[in-house]
């Protein structure tokens, strides 16, 4: 019996989930990175929450971002190297939706763990309680985004070697509306207004990231095949 | 059913400036296989990966059941099996897992069918062992396991014999011999002759 589209997507969710379980050094790499940064502020600019709460907003956003961007190389990496990404455009599948599963995975894996991760360094830069949903939120969908635009940039990087610094570059400025909306939710919930306006349109730019962002990035990846 | 049979009518592909495939034809029906020889950078890896679609044709088509493999490329594949130079396993899953992820994309797999493949290839005994602790020899039987599990009417095989033993030399020529006597169709770019039974057509490239 053929499995369906949705099976297949829900195996190679599956299956990279189980790696991350086997590897995890890799994926703790990002997160450790994030908990550097964030802790590294409060030794350099003031021991004074009064004043980290004014930055605590930015710090945690471009740390959560550079930590996305630093995970994104592993996205295709192995996969293209020992043949997997080949047998995929080969399973008779639609690759749109096994790079969907894939990115998923990868938001899965750095995404929301950085996003839990980030009330905590949230409160030692003194972010009140009552925010924390402001941090917690605004992160788990920005992050979603930046894997999906970075999924593009990862499949478009596969044929280069040391892909680091040309997939950030890719990806960055794509990545700004992100980093922008982002961190303005995190500091009107800081403030305590509400910050629902931005999240909406972090949402929005989530919606269009899961329609088109698979499509582009699967194009990409057979281009990188050939 | 549809009748198995695979023709390519004059391929061209260039890489930069080298003409690698220069007006190639073939054509192999059910229980035919042909054998593709040629010096190493011959072209061999590229014809197999052109005929599965992986690489777009600058000239020429490639026929699956007279039809044209381009026009439903998902159609196609659930019908071809590919095996690479590199068998496409993970280092850190086990031999099962790998099978179950790779094979089970394309069709729903029992673990049953599973163990049954595995004893096929002889790598009945260290299924369960993680791919990374397996020799270069092992690894290519498990892909092996893979290649049967698809239960796809064409194969597309590359070296499939690489590092493996005499005993696996042979595996590969009764697996190939297997697939043919089920009116399968086989393509195999190698070095040395497989040890199949039926005397396999050769189709000899020369370096561009």
């Amino acid at each position: 019996m053929s499995t369906s589209a949705l099976q297949a997507a829900w195996l190679i969710l599956a299956r990279d989930l189980r790696l991350a379980v086997r590897r995890r050094g890799q994926f703790v790499q990002p997160l450790a990175f994030f908990a550097i940064v964030t802790t590294l502020f409060p030794l350099s600019i003031s021991p004074e929450l009064a004043r980290l709460r004014e930055i605590a907003s930015g710090v945690l956003w471009v740390a959560a971002l550079l930590a996305a961007l630093l995970a994104l190389e592993f996205l295709f990496r192995d996969d293209a190297r020992d043949g997997t990404l080949e047998q995929y455009a080969l399973s008779g599948q639609s690759l749109t939706w096994l790079v969907f599963a894939k990115t998923t995975a990868h938001w899965l894996l750095t995404g929301v763990p950085l996003a839990l991760m980030a009330p905590l360094a949230g409160l030692s830069l003194g972010v009140p309680y009552a925010a924390l949903a402001g941090i917690i939120a605004p992160i788990a969908l920005g992050t979603l985004v930046l894997s999906l635009i970075g999924a593009i940039g990862a499949a478009l990087t596969l044929g280069v070697r040391r892909s680091g610094v040309l997939l950030t570059l890719l990806t960055l400025p794509l990545a700004m509306p992100v980093l922008i909306f982002g961190a303005q939710a995190t500091d009107l919930a800081i403030r305590g207004a509400s910050f629902a306006a931005p999240l909406y349109l972090l949402s929005a730019m989530a919606v269009l990231g899961v329609t088109l962002a698979p499509l582009a990035a699967s194009a990409a990846v057979r281009i990188s095949l050939e | 059913m549809l009748e198995r049979r695979i023709q390519a009518e004059h391929l061209h592909l260039w890489r930069g400036e080298r003409h690698v495939l220069a007006g190639i034809d073939l054509e192999v029906g059910a229980g035919e296989m042909l054998q593709v020889t040629g010096a190493n950078g011959s072209g061999k890896t590229t014809l197999l990966r052109t005929l599965c679609g992986l690489m777009r044709l600058e000239d020429g088509r490639v026929l699956w059941s007279g039809r044209n493999v381009y026009e439903d490329l998902p159609a196609f594949h659930s019908q071809v099996v590919y095996l690479g130079h590199e068998p496409p396993l993970k280092a850190d899953l086990t031999a099962r897992e790998n099978l179950h992820y790779w094979v089970g994309i394309r069709r729903s797999l029992s673990a049953a069918d599973i163990t049954a493949a595995l004893t096929r290839v002889g790598a009945g005994a260290w299924g369960d062992q993680p791919v990374r602790t397996l020799s270069a020899g092992q690894k290519r039987r498990v892909a092996l396991a893979g290649v049967i599990l698809f239960d796809a009417p064409l194969w597309l095989l590359d070296e499939p014999a690489t590092n493996l033993d005499g005993a696996g030399q042979q595996l590969v020529g009764s697996l190939i011999d297997g697939q043919l006597a089920a009116a399968g169709v086989v393509i195999a770019a190698v070095h040395q002759e497989l040890p199949v039974r039926s005397a396999p057509r050769r189709l000899e490239l020369s370096a561009a």
